[in-house]
């Protein structure tokens, strides 16, 4: 895989931990980039077990939700598991006004969610 | 009436271009002046996101990222009021045909959810008859005491 422009990927235990290099999810070339790289991960990689931390992310459009949401279906697809974590308030209430935390397993730690998968 | 302490509002204009790379500087500038007004992060955030859908959806839908098209922009900034005004040059829609994004059949559905979040984020917020100019308002609470 070529290096990730919007992604810092870490593998541990089969587990792929991946924070976002953008503090704001808005630019929509960065957001097409950041899907592509987290299309590859599953398509490409077959990666089964996958965190996304959002600890350094400040604000996110609903074009990032899509793209989310897109690599959420691609993950189910090849049976990945997704668990989303540190999620600030203002980014959950971004998820809860639009019933996206019922699409999404989201935990509140990365610790958290290493214990379950 | 305003208060005696209450500052005029401040009015920023803006003709955008229909490229969705070329209107951040402009979110930037207001939410600046609203820092500069008082207006708290979280307050901050819901203006963001109102701006950030509300024009992305008028390059995007409206004006269909033509770049002979402009997005007319009008904001009202006060300590306690914001206002806006986004006009493009499209065709318009009808919002109340938008689909509910938070339906359990649509939750797997990439896209529609910026109308959702400026209705969530803004105290008010209603389109013209024809649908290509939309006006928000957010006003916060009177503080208590």
């Amino acid at each position: 895989m070529a290096t990730p422009q919007r992604l810092q990927i870490n593998e541990s235990a089969s587990i792929t931990v991946i924070h976002f290099k953008d503090q704001k999810i808005i630019d929509p070339v960065a957001i097409q980039e950041l899907g592509q790289e987290l299309f590859d991960l599953v398509e490409k990689e077959d990666r089964k077990k996958i965190v996304l931390n959002f600890a350094n992310v400040e604000f996110l459009s609903s074009a990032a939700l899509g793209k989310l949401i897109t690599f959420e279906k691609k993950a189910k697809r090849i049976g990945a598991e997704l668990i989303l974590t540190n999620i600030s308030p203002e980014i959950y209430q971004v998820f809860a006004i639009t019933n996206l935390d019922k699409l999404f397993k989201i935990k509140d730690s990365e610790a958290d969610a290493l214990a379950v998968l | 009436m305003s208060s005696p302490t209450e500052q005029p509002a401040r009015t920023l204009q803006a003709s955008l271009p229909s490229s969705l790379s070329d209107y951040h500087a402009f979110i930037e500038s207001v939410l600046e002046q609203l820092e500069e007004l008082g207006w708290q992060r979280s307050d901050l955030f819901a203006v963001r996101m109102a701006l950030e859908e509300s024009i992305s959806n008028a390059i995007r839908h409206g004006n269909k990222e033509d770049p002979a098209k402009r997005v007319a922009i009008e904001c009202k900034l006060s300590p306690s009021r914001f206002w806006v005004q986004v006009t493009d040059e499209g065709a318009g829609f009808e919002p109340s045909a938008v689909p509910d994004c938070r339906c359990a059949d649509r939750l797997e559905v990439p896209g529609g959810r910026g109308l959702t979040l400026m209705k969530a984020y803004m105290t008010s917020v209603r389109y013209n008859a024809c649908g290509n100019c939309l006006t928000m308002e957010k006003v916060l609470p009177a503080p208590s005491g």
